[in-house]
């Protein structure tokens, strides 16, 4: 899969631009603050509907602009496909493939996948369980389309369980049973459709760790094994091999073992208010040699095991027979020269990589292609 | 802004559900210049919907009399009761001429984010008409979503109990006239597993 033709309006810093991308390499260079970046992160709003730069969509849009627009032609197969992405500021977002609406934005997932690696990616192993469980989630919905579907409206019976959760508990403490009797109904909701969504993370985790452990290996050989495992908020009432290599999670003992969790704990979701088992408080465990990463991992290491990640994602989807488009956004500058040259020969292999430097000289040798001058609002291709 | 009534009326007129700041700002200009008829007319259409609209006594649809006309109408089979969540629905179903039997309005779905419950909605109306009459078929035709889900599952447990009774949920799958292709995979796995030998 590759992307041959990327435009965009009003998006970010850019009035317009307008690029055609070649199989393989694609470097953009430009000093700091020219938009070199933005474009990368409309290839991965195409592939991803969000930013990995920010979680809402005003900032996307150019100041002062009521909407920017993103069409991107992907080459999948010897088909091409055109997205378009109409992003507007306080109205619901338009999508087109090949000039026909869709009915909803949703629609154009699984048309571009892209794996992004970019310095925002240092919160995958330092910052909150949060931040982990959206990697496994836009992995999930990378592989198949279908979970961001079952992911919305697993938080939205989540909202509608929590909130029913915090008026039954003032209910009961002011004596009265409220609207205790349809509890029932939202917890076999919320056991179905996070079983759904624990049993495709554990599958996930299960395919992804081999990959992962591998990268970790390949870009920094000389530190501690890395190693990825799933904890669940229900660990204990499902078999330990879930979620290791080889196995595939039973979604009915998922479905039985949350039920069982929301009956047995029912009097403390009441007290609190909130819903305390599913998949929404699990965690994604990154460990070097058995110690957590987070707190343990020096710098070198933590970036490592991002980009290893990353690049398990990559091999992952590249194993399922989707090859995605690798976007390496800045992260050369970061990385020693060995980590860099480890990189380059796996961008290399891609069947299209798209990669941003401010200096060139950061770009090893290895990614020979197109290359592209970013800078006063203008691309140019640079011929050698 | 525009002086006095004009700016009152855009006000008012915005306030409507799907009427925008510029379609009130067109249909406020078009009332000034229309006929003084129309003008009444649109007039007591409003005040009528007001004072003499009702809700009928047994299906919870909006109705001009105590009961509406399809609960009047003996063509219409008893036996079968399809419970939907808003008027609109009813009319919906109405268009589709597949429907011989008789409605139940809930007027709403289970939502406890906007505090509705079961006692907001006429579900103790629901059971005491299947106790009372000869409901045989129940189908569940509330919307296919989070919440239209729940409330058709919490039906689903209270009709449980009755002897005799059929509890259907309306079919979710592909669209007529629909791309497969360009079905979205939530849709065409449902179709999938409620699909059926022709």
């Amino acid at each position: 899969m590759r992307v041959s033709h990327l435009q965009v309006s009003d998006f970010r810093s850019w009035e317009h631009a307008d690029l055609e991308l070649e199989p393989g390499a694609n470097v953009l260079v430009g000093r700091n603050g020219q938009g070199k970046t933005n474009l990368v992160e409309a290839v991965g709003y195409a592939a991803t509907l969000g930013s990995h730069r920010v979680a809402t969509d005003l900032p996307l849009i150019r100041h002062g602009c009521p909407r920017a627009i993103v069409r991107v032609a992907v080459v999948h197969d010897g088909r091409e496909l055109t997205i378009e992405l109409e992003i507007t500021s306080g109205k619901a977002n338009r999508a087109r493939v090949n000039r026909a609406p869709m009915p909803r934005t949703r629609d154009v997932l699984g048309i571009l996948r892209t794996v992004l690696f970019a310095p925002e990616d240092l919160a995958l192993v330092r910052g909150d369980p949060g931040e982990r469980r959206r990697f496994l989630d836009e992995l999930l919905v990378l592989r198949a389309p279908r979970y961001a579907g079952v992911r919305a409206d697993y938080d939205r019976v989540l909202r509608q369980r929590n909130a029913l959760l915090k008026s039954s508990g003032h209910a009961r403490r002011a004596g009265s049973r409220g609207d205790i009797g349809t509890l029932d109904v939202w917890d076999g909701h919320l056991a179905r459709h996070g079983a759904e969504l624990l049993g495709a993370r554990l599958d996930l985790v299960a395919d992804l760790g081999d990959h992962v452990t591998a990268g970790y290996a390949g870009v920094a050989p000389e530190s501690r094994p890395a190693h990825i495992g799933y904890r669940s908020s229900i660990a204990d009432s499902f078999p330990a091999e879930y979620g290791t290599p080889g196995t595939r999670a039973d979604r009915e003992v998922l479905h039985d073992a949350l039920l069982a969790a929301m009956v047995a704990g029912r009097d403390a979701e009441l007290e609190r208010g909130v819903s305390l088992v599913g998949p929404h408080r699990d965690e994604l465990e990154l460990t070097l040699a058995d110690l957590p990463a987070k707190g343990y991992a020096s710098h070198g290491e933590s970036w490592s095991f991002a980009l290893a990640l990353r690049l398990g994602s990559y091999e992952l989807l590249r194993a399922d027979g989707n090859e995605p488009v690798l976007v390496l956004d800045d992260v050369f500058a970061e990385l020693d020269r060995r980590r860099r040259r480890r990189l380059a020969e796996v961008a290399a292999a891609a069947e299209q990589v798209l990669v941003t430097a401010a200096v060139e000289e950061d770009v090893p040798d290895e990614l020979v292609g197109a290359r592209f001058m970013v800078a006063e609002g203008k691309v140019a291709r640079h011929h050698e | 802004m525009y002086e006095g009534p004009v700016q009152d009326l855009i006000d008012e007129l915005g306030r409507l559900p799907g009427v925008g700041p510029k379609s009130a700002q067109r249909i406020a200009f078009h009332l000034l210049g229309a006929d003084p008829a129309d003008i009444a007319r649109l007039q007591q259409a409003l005040q009528k919907v007001k004072e003499g609209v009702v809700f009928c006594d047994v299906c919870g649809n909006v109705s001009e009399e105590a009961t509406c006309r399809i609960c009047r109408d003996a063509r219409r089979d008893p036996g079968s009761v399809c419970v939907v969540e808003e008027p609109k629905d009813v009319l919906a179903i109405e268009r589709t001429r597949e429907f011989k039997g008789r409605y139940h309005v809930l007027g709403g779905a289970l939502d406890p984010l906007s505090g509705i419950g079961p006692d907001q909605l006429r579900v103790r109306e629901l059971l005491a008409r299947i106790s009372d009459q000869e409901v045989t078929e129940v189908i569940l035709a509330t919307d296919p979503n989070t919440e239209g889900e729940a409330t058709a599952t919490y039906l689903v447990r209270m009709l449980r109990d009755f002897p005799g009774l059929t509890v259907t949920r309306l079919a979710s799958g592909l669209p007529m006239g629909g791309d497969l292709e360009f079905a979205d995979e939530l849709t065409l796995g449902r179709a999938l597993s409620g699909r059926r030998t022709v």
